[in-house]
């Protein structure tokens, strides 16, 4: 009975002894975390992407809380709505951001690009930009094996059979980057998602000449800049013989898309009376153009004319 | 493991024995008749492009430079033939990528005077060690075994370094392949005077050559030629694959280890392939540029395996052509050997300074096999001469742990193949290896 007695006693004691060091040591080593960390991360989709450009979300809620302002912190998973909630806790301004989204930036379709080789090596895009440019002609298009929808944690992409192309579902899209990152050959590209969701790009990036560009691939971007003149707004650029097309200066006009032969400048959400309306506004300015110059070139020879009247009577 | 009564020397770590399938070992070196057009790149060596110094439309002759070395670790480039050039355009060279060449139109067979195409044997050395690299440099040799390292580049040895040793890599250990076999048999005096040369320029005092004991004949012709000499010396080696990499060819003959992400120099030792020794024998004594070379062309169903003399910059087909034409089951033209060469998706690729032999592969062995899981069963780390866990590589490579790999000494790997080629599994060990070399040099280069 004693030793039973002695050992719950020993016991007791030693754990009363232990929990007063565990307890002191915890006054004096305490560690006080922001409250609105916890917070933030609360409001944070938690889907740990990197998409922000912090390793996590834990990590995007410290650097959120740290910082002064929100100007340069934005999650892009949650987009503005997650950072209006992220402000109010924080107590700072909200900054709106224009949503992005992933588009594919080449068209170079089963049915457009020959296939000049087999390839038979490791399924991995990134392994087969390692050993050779690409199993067509085509040396800057997109190489098929589908690193990016391996990539992609939101179930937003996925291989069309048909095309050989990656696709992109724009409500799954998150514009977190990995598709972006993860790309050997650049096809993927982060752009604004546009108001209604419209949006406007050149799908090709091959900087051959256009020749050789036309060659390799059916609907290659040949340089041949009609869109680049029918551009009222100097949105479009042509550089090594490829068309861009830049979103912020881009107004969504439509009038370049009809120009390109190869309709190579793709529209989303745009439906087609609208294309064919702006076309007619361009042709319409066009001629229009055509016909002042024309007059104006009259109106020089008759004055010339005139002129040279003057002097032969003269 | 069979026993080995063989007791000729070899490297002792990993390596493996694939069939050598020498069947073009008999055939005499035949040159190829001039081809219509030749497309010379302008980057057919490790380093920096060459800067082109002429323009479309000049007339050149042959062996004129067409591109100077830009640097030190770069090469010249000559014109492997007379005639017009035409496009300076980008094209698909054996590497698979795209890169600036010359084409030239070509006419006529007009050489350059001073150029020696004469066949007689220049014994006599009258050069300094400083005469001979800059000569080296500028005939723009480079390694021909398949790197195309500049030549020039290895004989400048690096101060603070003693050289006791030049090695002589004569053991083609790539099955098919025999366009150093052929030299050798052909060329052997033309051969011991570019290693004299060679020694001369390196200032050592002992040479060895390293042959694998399939070709007993070109050992046999060496060990006769040599009778005399105290400080060259040939060794018969056992066949054994990859015995060719520089790393283990020391390893063979000397028993010295290079370690990890140094250089043969910091051993002692400098390695030249047989082939790169008889162009520097014509770059010194005859002063002829690169502008040709031995190509093996075969394969099991070629109807003429055979070794040519072609010039730099012939189109694939023409020597597929002059070999009887492509067989009808070919599934797979590499350029090089079939354990580290490349396969080629265009056969207007042309043949630079650094492709060893065309191979056609049939149909039924082209393809890989279907994956499966690893089972870890330890062949690959067995069968890798450098000594790596090629199984781990492949995971780290995969996941992105690329800081990882390194620790692991992912960067020493030499690329032989060995590990896919001894893999149970059929797995891809070397493509992800070498997807982690590659992104870890971009990681450095940026």
């Amino acid at each position: 009975m004693t030793v039973l007695l002695n050992t719950v006693l020993i016991l007791t004691g030693l754990g009363i002894f232990a929990a007063a060091i565990i307890y002191l040591v915890s006054q004096k080593f305490q560690v006080v975390e922001d409250e609105r960390i916890g917070a933030v991360e609360n409001v944070l989709p938690n889907t740990n992407c990197g998409g922000c450009g912090q390793p996590g979300c834990k990590a995007f809620a410290k650097a959120v809380v740290d910082a002064e302002s929100l100007k340069e912190l934005h999650c892009p998973v949650g987009g503005n709505a997650v950072m209006k909630q992220v402000a109010e806790i924080l107590g700072i301004a909200a900054v709106e951001r224009d949503p992005y989204i992933a588009v594919v930036r080449c068209s170079g379709s089963f049915e457009h690009r020959k296939k000049t080789s087999i390839y038979d090596g490791a399924e991995s895009c990134k392994i087969a930009a390692t050993l050779y440019s690409g199993d067509t002609g085509c040396a800057y298009g997109c190489l098929g094996m589908g690193d990016c929808v391996d990539v992609c944690d939101f179930e937003a992409m996925y291989m069309d059979e048909k095309t050989g192309l990656p696709v992109v579902i724009e409500d799954n899209c998150t514009a977190c980057n990995a598709c972006v990152k993860e790309c050997p050959k650049n096809i993927l590209e982060l752009w604004p998602k546009g108001k209604k969701n419209k949006r406007i790009f050149v799908a090709c990036l091959n900087e051959e000449k256009g020749s050789t560009a036309r060659k390799e691939c059916a609907v290659a971007c040949s340089g041949c800049a009609k869109c680049f003149e029918a551009c009222r707004y100097d949105a479009i650029t042509i550089n090594n013989s490829l068309a861009a097309i830049d979103p912020e200066k881009c107004t969504l006009c439509l009038e370049c898309v009809e120009t390109c032969d190869v309709r190579n400048i793709i529209t989303a959400n745009v439906p087609d009376e609208k294309i064919k309306h702006a076309t007619d506004h361009r042709i319409r300015l066009e001629e229009r153009a055509r016909k002042k110059k024309e007059e104006e070139k009259l109106a020089a020879q008759a004055a010339q004319q005139q002129n040279g009247d003057a002097t032969k009577q003269a | 493991m069979a026993m080995r009564l063989n007791k000729h020397k070899t490297f002792k770590t990993g390596g493996i024995h694939p069939h050598d399938n020498k069947l073009s070992a008999q055939v005499a070196i035949t040159p190829l008749s001039l081809p219509k057009m030749v497309t010379i790149p302008i980057i057919q060596h490790i380093g920096a492009p060459a800067k082109i110094v002429v323009q479309r439309g000049d007339i050149v002759k042959t062996g004129q430079i067409l591109a100077t070395h830009e640097g030190f670790v770069s090469s010249n480039i000559h014109s492997s033939v007379s005639g017009r050039i035409g496009v300076i355009e980008e094209v698909m060279d054996s590497t698979g990528f795209k890169h600036t060449a010359v084409n030239i139109r070509v006419k006529g067979d007009d050489w350059e005077e001073a150029i020696d195409r004469t066949d007689t044997l220049v014994e006599e050395i009258k050069f300094s060690p400083k005469e001979i690299v800059s000569r080296i440099m500028e005939a723009g040799v480079v390694g021909m075994g398949g790197a195309a390292f500049p030549s020039h580049v290895k004989l400048s040895v690096p101060e603070g370094k003693h050289i006791d040793h030049l090695l002589i890599n004569g053991v083609e250990c790539e099955p098919y392949l025999t366009a150093d076999h052929r030299v050798m048999l052909e060329k052997p005096k033309e051969i011991i005077v570019g290693i004299k040369i060679l020694m001369k320029a390196l200032g050592v005092q002992k040479a060895i050559i390293g042959i694998e004991d399939n070709k007993a004949d070109a050992i046999e012709i060496f060990q006769q030629l040599l009778k005399n000499e105290k400080h060259i010396g040939v060794e018969a080696l056992e066949v054994h694959y990859p015995q060719g990499g520089e790393k283990q060819l020391i390893q063979a003959l000397l028993n010295r280890e290079v370690p990890s992400g140094g250089l043969p120099a910091d051993v002692g030792v400098i390695v030249h392939n047989v082939g790169t020794t008889y162009a520097v024998y014509e770059a010194v004594q005859k002063n002829k540029p690169l502008i040709e070379r031995v190509v093996t062309v075969t394969g099991k169903s070629v109807k003429q395996p055979s070794n040519f003399l072609v010039r730099i910059g012939t189109p694939v087909i023409d020597l597929l052509i002059a070999a009887g034409g492509v067989p009808e089951d070919t599934g797979k033209i590499v350029s090089g050997g079939p354990m580290m060469g490349k396969a080629i998706a265009d056969l207007d690729v042309p043949i630079a300074k650094g492709t060893s032999g065309i191979l056609l592969i049939p149909k039924d062995e082209a393809s890989r096999s279907e994956v499966y899981n690893c089972v870890h069963c330890g062949k690959c780390i067995e069968a890798c001469p450098m000594g790596l866990e090629p199984y781990r590589l492949l995971i780290m490579s995969k996941k992105g742990n690329n800081k990882r790999a390194k620790e692991e000494h992912i960067l020493d790997c030499i690329e032989c193949g060995s590990c896919s080629f001894v893999c149970p599994s059929n797995r891809p060990i070397l493509d992800y290896i070498r997807l982690g070399k590659t992104q870890l040099k971009k990681q450095k280069s940026v």
